[in-house]
């Protein structure tokens, strides 16, 4: 799938007269951010653990290829194996060859982001391994041929009913008269059908929410246990994951886990924290025979020692998307691409390029709430404005935008010239808002007067009034 | 020998400059009757954040120089905005940390530099104004002035006081109104959106009469109740806290008949 | 491959301004991962008494609807789960992990409890493990991977009871880690926080998703009474 970012507008457009998608967004909105509420509330340590965590990833940051390689000698100690991938082809030959090599027919996929990065499934396919999403809603996402809309939820975006339509149109072999009407049917359904897969399935893919550079660790965090059923019971067990997820300790990644599912969902802690480390020991009874994990950068490591440095500590939470009043109104398909929301904004200009993506860190009145919330303290308005000058530079923004911009700059650097054009502009425009005191239409404000009324000015600028006071001896 | 009263600068701001002057008097009287001289510098027009949030690091830079010279000097500077306070208080800094020279005089300037409401109660300790206002009330938090300059209880406790004037908690008080500036602008349809929310919120509270600090903010949600035929007076909180509002009609609802 | 990983390392070097650390830096790094140390860990359990941490643990389990039931000895914990079961129509018939940590326990006590010791198989509805620790904070169980405890037996079956004595009760996850020290590291950890759920269709929470729908817990009191 292509990415769709640069047509934000339009697709923001659609996404307000959705009315499946506003109904969800509706719930999202204040669903999310009172769980979290709640879940802080009970937790006094909470800021100090932002900050532990904030310190803890820049430290890994600063020290990026040293625990890199520390993690790398643990996981061959143990008899699994590092792979390293510059770019999304490298990494999906990669997996491929693992597949291949393994003669692999199905491939059973717990959520990972990277493999929507690296556009995985699709390449799978192309090359005869069968890849089946696991996450109820990657899942369903997947037979949708959709996007994520969201980094945790990714099929928030939709009604039951939708669900249930997607499940007729894709499990043929089940009696098509059979009822699917709420939410607990269409859970056991996929159960069903899902638990076969994970069974017949060869080789198992997950991503890494954390590296552990001390033991050669990587843990997914999941409500379902999807990604368990997905690794222990195939052959190989093979570990997406960008360059950043690397954590020093298991202490350091205990703390971090404090912040994750209380930031994400609300809940105290995820379902299911597993710590995979290697494969199968020759003792064991059942797990993966071989342990994979493959390394992307794909931009990480450029991003080190620029102004979008602090954006690597992003722990894929979603606490900002679910903060996010922009994001409330369109959801996250307008984005375009694999990541939406805030971090998507930051993101997606580094991975898919600035002329391509854009809109996001446009689309954002800079209200700070997701800063706020992010559990890594990640300051996403600033990285935001950082592409606002970068795009300045490259003179991306509409034209008329930009000589409006300089006009405004102009005046406001010549203060007398200002304070006489205002002067004007404000009685004209407060004698033409006349009695009323607002305007239904104005021209060059077709944009906000559409939807809105623009209030007339009072017919004076506060500057002239003064100076006359001044004048008359009234101010001091 | 009387005590010399604290030397305010007031920083009025574009939008109370070109939209409300009201607001700014209502400043003025506000730091007056706390014992404050105020000066109005006459070499202000913009704090330069739309140059700002736009990328324009030039220009936005050669406006906050103007601002830097024009309010050096003054005990203290007094902005009846979230938005434009904290663009100076905060903004200014990251604007010149490759400068050293006038990140000094931006960090000088910063520590003396106050949203109004904040500065009221925080600085000069007002713990209530000798204020009437004959209404239900309730108080959007705009965003700058909520997350970057920490206003919050500060307005809430000083309407307290207000004569008249029961208060009505906004749901969704701290979610943006959707101005956002340049924002209301480039993505007008989203940001319809979001002020229609957030009109539909101040709505179901039955509050006549809507507040806030910050004038990007009110015109904003007047514009939208308005369009929508809401009977809502939509004031900034300095004229409510300053005795003034009989003496302009609502934003948006237009000059009484003169007789 | 080692193409790509030496301009990988070598791009973050150049990112960061720098070469390969020094020894020194090295030698510093490599400590603080040979001897971890704790960051800050919240009072809510590790503040308890033992006894009271115990209380939280099953607290905290059942507010993410895990079912609990304390027994004071061992030889009651054959009841426990006979009775747990037959309460829910589920069958007497179970995988039990061949985890000597379940070795005491006077099974033959309850006869119509059909067990078979192995790894667990699709067929399996109920299945009985032990745990590695219980974690106060958040009600969690802490499970490890071994020839005696196959991973599958905590996600196959549809019920899972664990078996926990209350000396396994712990605070906070780095008593975990500390008591997971001693051995070697096992193939898989889990931590396990209420049955299987999901929020995926319109933000409802369903129990039951790809692992457990009921997950059970027998805590055995052998703390002598203080």
């Amino acid at each position: 799938m292509q990415p769709t970012s640069h047509a934000f507008k339009e697709n923001a457009r659609e996404a307000l007269g959705n009315a499946n998608l506003q109904k969800a967004l509706t719930l999202m909105r204040s669903g999310f951010p009172e769980r979290r509420a709640a879940a802080i509330a009970r937790l006094p340590e909470f800021e100090a653990l932002r900050e532990e965590a904030k310190a803890i990833k820049n430290h890994v940051l600063e020290h990026l290829d040293f625990y890199l390689e520390t993690f790398e000698q643990q996981v061959t100690a143990r008899g699994g194996q590092v792979h390293w991938c510059r770019t999304p082809q490298e990494a999906r030959e990669t997996v491929l060859a693992i597949c291949r090599r393994l003669d692999a027919k199905t491939v059973t996929k717990g959520k990972t982001m990277i493999a929507e990065e690296i556009a995985l499934n699709d390449y799978l396919e192309e090359n005869g391994v069968t890849p089946v999403e696991t996450d109820l809603g990657e899942y369903i996402i997947q037979i949708r041929k959709e996007y994520p809309s969201h980094v945790i939820a990714p099929a928030i975006h939709l009604v039951k009913e939708q669900v249930a339509a997607s499940f007729r149109a894709t499990h043929t072999e089940l009696d098509p008269n059979r009822r699917l009407e709420d939410a607990p049917t269409l859970v056991a359904e996929a159960r069903a059908v899902l638990r076969q897969k994970f069974l017949a399935a060869d080789v198992g893919i997950t991503g890494a929410n954390f590296c552990i550079a001390e033991t050669g660790s990587t843990i997914i965090v999941t409500n379902e246990g999807n990604g368990d059923l997905t690794q222990t019971l195939t052959k190989a067990h093979i570990v997406l994951a960008s360059l950043e997820k690397l954590v020093p300790t298991l202490e350091d990644v205990s703390t971090i886990l404090r912040v994750l599912a209380r930031s994400a969902t609300g809940q105290e802690f995820s379902t299911y924290t597993t710590v995979s480390t290697g494969p199968r020991r020759p003792e064991d009874t059942d797990g993966p025979g071989e342990f994979h994990v493959v390394f992307l950068d794909n931009g990480r490591s450029a991003m080190l020692g620029t102004e979008f440095q602090d954006m690597l500590r992003c722990i894929r939470c979603g606490a900002c998307m679910n903060h996010c009043p922009v994001y409330a109104t369109v959801g996250g398909h307008a984005y375009g691409w694999v990541y939406p929301g805030p971090m998507g904004a930051v993101l997606t200009p580094t991975l898919v390029g600035v002329a391509e993506a854009g809109h996001l860190p446009n689309a954002s009145t800079f209200c700070g709430r997701c800063e706020s919330v992010c559990p890594m303290k990640i300051p996403l308005p600033k990285m935001m404005r950082h592409w606002r000058e970068r795009e300045f530079e490259k003179q991306l923004s509409p034209a008329a935008y930009r000589y409006g911009l300089k006009l405004w700059a102009f005046f406001a650097s010549h203060p007398p010239l200002y304070q006489a054009a205002t002067a004007l502009m404000t009685r004209l425009l407060g004698w033409f808002g006349g009695p009323r005191g607002r305007f239904r239409s104005l021209p060059l404000a077709q944009g906000w007067t559409q939807g809105r009324d623009m209030p007339a000015p009072e017919g004076r600028s506060f500057m002239s009034l003064w100076a006359e006071r001044r004048k008359n001896g009234d101010a001091a | 020998m009387p005590p010399v009263p604290i030397r305010v600068g007031l920083f009025v701001t574009c939008l109370v400059d070109l939209f409300r002057p009201s607001v700014g008097f209502a400043a003025v009287k506000l730091l007056e009757d706390a014992g404050c001289s105020v000066e109005v510098p006459a070499a202000q027009t913009c704090c330069g954040q739309p140059a700002y949030n736009s990328g324009d690091k030039a220009d936005a830079k050669t406006i906050a120089r103007q601002v830097i010279d024009a309010f050096d000097g003054f005990d203290y500077v007094v902005v009846p905005s979230g938005s434009c306070g904290g663009m100076i208080k905060q903004h200014y800094l990251e604007l010149f940390a490759d400068e050293p020279a006038v990140y000094q005089r931006a960090q000088h300037l910063a520590q003396r530099t106050y949203e109004l409401v904040s500065f009221l109660a925080d600085v000069l300790k007002l713990e209530r104004v000798e204020a009437r206002y004959d209404g239900v009330a309730t108080y959007h938090d705009s965003c700058s002035g909520l997350r970057e300059l920490g206003v919050k209880h500060q307005p809430r406790k000083l309407l307290a006081s207000v004569t008249g004037l029961s208060l009505k908690e906004l749901p969704g008080a701290e979610i943006c109104c959707g101005f956002g500036g340049t924002f209301c602008i480039k993505y007008p349809a989203i940001s319809d959106r979001m002020v229609a929310d957030k009109a539909a919120d101040i709505v179901a509270t039955g509050a006549d009469t809507l507040l806030a600090g910050d004038m990007g903010c009110l015109l904003n949600m007047a514009g939208k109740l308005t369009r929508l035929g809401k009977d809502v007076r939509v004031r900034h909180i300095a004229e409510v806290l300053a005795g003034m509002a009989g003496e302009t009609p609502p934003i948006g609802a237009g000059r009484p008949e003169r007789g | 491959m080692s193409e790509a990983r030496d301009q990988i390392l070598g791009s973050i070097r150049r990112s960061l301004k720098r070469g390969p650390l020094e020894e020194t830096q090295r030698a510093g790094l490599e400590q603080r991962l040979a001897a971890p140390r704790r960051n800050l860990v919240p009072a809510r359990a590790a503040a308890l008494p033992h006894a009271a941490q115990i209380d939280l643990f099953l607290k905290m389990a059942e507010e993410v609807q895990t079912t609990v039931m304390r027994v004071a000895r061992v030889g009651d914990v054959p009841a426990a789960v006979a009775d747990y079961l037959s309460q829910r129509n589920l069958p007497s018939r179970l995988v039990m992990t061949p985890d000597p940590q379940l070795d005491d326990i006077p099974w033959g006590d309850r006869p119509m409890l059909e067990i078979r010791r192995g790894r667990a198989e699709d067929r399996d509805q109920v299945g009985v493990t032990a745990c590695f620790a219980g974690i106060a904070e958040t009600g969690t169980l802490m499970l490890v991977s071994g020839p005696e405890s196959p991973t599958r037996n905590n996600f196959l079956p549809e019920t899972h009871i664990v078996v926990v004595r209350g000396k396994q009760v712990v605070a906070s996850y780095e008593e975990g880690w500390t008591r997971l020290r001693e051995k070697a590291m096992p193939r898989t950890v889990n931590f396990i926080t209420g049955p299987s759920r999901t929020g995926d269709i319109e933000q409802r929470l369903e129990l039951g998703a790809h692992g457990p729908r009921r997950l059970h817990i027998v805590l055995i009191d052998d703390e002598a009474a203080s």
